[in-house]
């Protein structure tokens, strides 16, 4: 039969008891509207838990040089001195999946401050996008240092709360100096607590300064050690960078020229590598994507040939990443249950309902079959009246969802989502519950026969 | 050449061990253009034969034909078409859709029709229809708006309104009071006369048959006479 006219008997059935059919509807409205905000409410708690397992580290990548050997004895992952911080600014104009990228150069060494000296577990140099890789940029008190900082080399820094506690007691550390190796540092700000991480390290007890001032004012490293996670420098008799004033123990690995020989001969390039480099990917399920991106960069940049391996490694946080996926795969899951049984409930009701209105309706379906209704006529008619239903019960469904997801998130301040596809699957599911439990209702009412069906009561 | 002829129709009910036989061989012959009563008691079959005749049900044994088509064993599907173009029915009750429309429910078989009218058009014939009726000022009212033989009315425009061959009465005047019953038959006679349409009328009241030309009685099954002139020929 003609689209036109079914809608248009649908439609007339349905007005002619309008309190009937929005109580009908009710069913379907709440089970979408609940499908919709329980959806939008449950997107809000997995972006939130996300960013609490980013905060952890979940979405950090950690790019370390690969290691050299020596003789036949390896010196162990990072050894090699590949990484530079071009490298660094590389990835960050040319991985689309990684958000932020922080070059590293280690330094364990001792700190003092009036009389209170401590060796903290991290002495970072790095730069301002290192707080935004590790979800840190909230600070408790003054500010993180620039980029400008990292181009001049200022002598500043910002330090942990276990430093705080350790060096300055009660005091408010914001302007006071400590020293590092002698080098004077201006605190200028302290970071929010962090606690341990995983392996029981402390992550409050950092240092963190410009890379340019730890690399060179700091750890000054000479060719011999280069490089700060495979030897030690953490040496205690090495207090300060004056090594040519006091000279202590040094291996040479090889030659060092005289200082005539160096007059004569121009001085090697030495160029500026760091230690490790951070980096934050997009989001958990774009890592894969920045490893290889990641990958491909810097093989390109190092000059390697297909047949070299790579002189890096991409490290990714495995462990956290998958407990990540899991909970969000957990939460959506349980979210998606909730939605089915209010949406079964919903469609139980208007088929409960249908079923009303054929008995109630049964004189005027023999009446329609009498004057020349065919059975599928009978069949569609009441198929489109139970779609309708539910479609009308989906649209009004959508905004109850939406504005109770509105008000959840404007009166609790529980973080909501818009998901467009919860919107466009509730349209779907309550035309498919209106097809599915509105079709027994259909199929009965076109088996009547018209003889019975004129003669009801 | 007839426009009904059935021809020894047998119509048994099964209700299960028992056999309850209704029909016990009816034959029967209708001219284009009569107009006829089928007169009988309750439980004579009337209300069966008329099943039969108007395509709502098939017989037990038999042959129909209608329109020179036999139609004995037509499928669900083929009867409601047969049903929506050939015949119109009136029904004691009337049988009008609740809070609709007097044109709506004139225009009701009209949704069910594969002739491709357009609304206006529909609606066109729809008005005339009510308008022959002389309901013509009653056009957007609704049943409960009506008196019952205004409703009556609106229900024989609505039998008319696919141009059916026959129009099937079932006691048309059986809710009526007897000068509105006097006008619905008169309007049968009118349509019978003007425009040549076959009307059966259902009745167990003499009253109402004798504005037939011609009257078949029927008892236990079985057609007891018939009285009255064919139009055509002499009597069956």
């Amino acid at each position: 039969m003609r689209l036109y006219s079914t809608m248009k008997t649908a439609f007339g059935a349905l007005g002619r008891n309008v309190m009937r059919t929005l109580l009908t509807t009710l069913g379907i409205v709440i089970g979408v509207g609940a499908v919709i905000s329980m959806m939008e409410i449950g997107n809000g708690t997995t972006i939130a838990i996300q960013r609490t397992m980013a905060s952890i580290g979940a979405n950090t990548l950690v790019i370390v040089p690969g290691a050299v050997s020596i003789s036949g004895v390896n010196q162990g992952s990072g050894s090699k001195m590949t990484l530079t911080p071009q490298d660094a600014d590389a990835i960050t104009k040319e991985c689309p999946a990684v958000r932020s990228v922080a070059p590293i150069v280690r330094a364990r060494t001792q700190i003092v401050y009036g009389n209170h000296n401590w060796v903290p577990t991290y002495v970072y140099g790095t730069t301002p996008s290192f707080l935004d890789v590790r979800e840190w940029t909230d600070l408790d008190k003054g500010d993180a240092f620039t980029e400008h900082d990292v181009r001049n080399s200022s002598k500043v820094c910002i330090i942990g709360q276990t430093i705080v506690s350790e060096l300055f007691g009660g005091e408010s550390p914001i302007g006071k100096e400590i020293r590092i190796r002698n080098v004077a540092f201006k605190v200028i700000g302290v970071l929010q607590k962090k606690g341990a991480n995983v392996m029981g390290m402390d992550q409050d007890d950092i240092l963190l300064a410009p890379w340019t001032t730890i690399k060179y004012r700091v750890v000054a490293s000479s060719l011999a050690n280069a490089n700060q996670s495979s030897t030690n420098t953490g040496n205690s008799s090495e207090v300060n960078t004056l090594n040519q004033i006091y000279p202590n123990i040094q291996q040479n690995l090889y030659y060092i020229p005289t200082d005539s020989e160096q007059a004569d001969a121009p001085k090697p390039i030495r160029f500026a590598n760091v230690d490790q480099i951070l980096t934050a990917a997009q989001s958990g399920n774009q890592i894969p994507f920045a490893i290889e991106q990641i990958t491909m960069l810097l093989r390109e940049r190092h000059h390697l040939r297909v047949t070299d391996v790579n002189d890096f490694n991409v490290r990714d946080m495995t462990e956290i990443a998958k407990a990540m996926s899991s909970t969000t795969e957990l939460i959506t899951k349980l979210l998606l249950c909730v939605a089915m049984i209010s949406l079964v409930v919903g469609g139980v009701g208007i088929m409960n309902i249908m079923l009303v209105s054929v008995t109630e309706r049964t004189r005027e379906i023999g009446l329609r079959m009498a004057v020349g209704a065919e059975p599928g006529d009978i069949l569609r008619q009441f198929l489109t009246e139970a779609v309708v239903l539910c479609l009308l019960g989906g649209t009004l469904g959508i905004v109850l969802g939406r504005g109770s997801s509105y008000i959840v998130s404007a009166v609790l301040h529980w973080p909501t989502a818009v998901s467009v596809w919860a919107i466009v699957a509730a349209v779907i599911v309550s035309a498919s519950v209106g097809i599915i439990f509105g079709f027994y209702p259909a199929w009965k009412a076109s088996r009547l026969d018209p003889i019975e069906a004129l003669r009801y009561e | 050449m007839d426009l009904i002829e059935l021809r020894d129709i047998h119509k048994t009910y099964y209700l299960g061990e028992v056999d309850l036989p209704v029909l016990k061989g009816v034959s029967l012959n209708i001219v284009r253009g009569e107009l006829v009563a089928l007169m009988g008691a309750s439980g004579s079959g009337k209300s069966t034969l008329m099943n039969i005749l108007g395509c709502l049900d098939h017989p037990t044994s038999g042959k129909y034909w209608l329109d020179g088509r036999e139609i004995t064993w037509l499928t669900a599907t083929e009867r409601a078409r047969l049903r929506n173009r050939v015949i119109g029915f009136v029904f004691q009750s009337f049988n009008l859709l609740p809070r609709t429309t007097a044109l709506e429910n004139v225009l009701m078989p009209l949704t069910y029709t594969k002739e491709n009218l357009n609304e206006y058009q529909k609606k066109q014939r729809a008005a005339e229809l009510l308008q022959k009726v002389g309901l013509a000022d009653r056009i957007d009212h609704q049943p409960s708006q009506l008196s019952g033989g205004e409703q009556q009315r609106v229900a024989i425009a609505r039998s008319l309104v696919n141009q059916p061959r026959v129009l099937l009465a079932d006691e048309p005047t059986g809710n009526l009071d007897s000068r509105t019953s006097e006008e619905i038959l008169e309007m049968f006679q009118q349509f019978n006369s003007i425009d040549g349409i076959t009307v059966i009328l259902v009745t167990h009241d003499p009253g109402v048959a004798k504005h037939a030309q011609r009257i078949i009685h029927i008892k236990d099954g079985l057609i007891e006479n018939s009285t009255g002139q064919h139009r055509l020929g002499g009597a069956v």
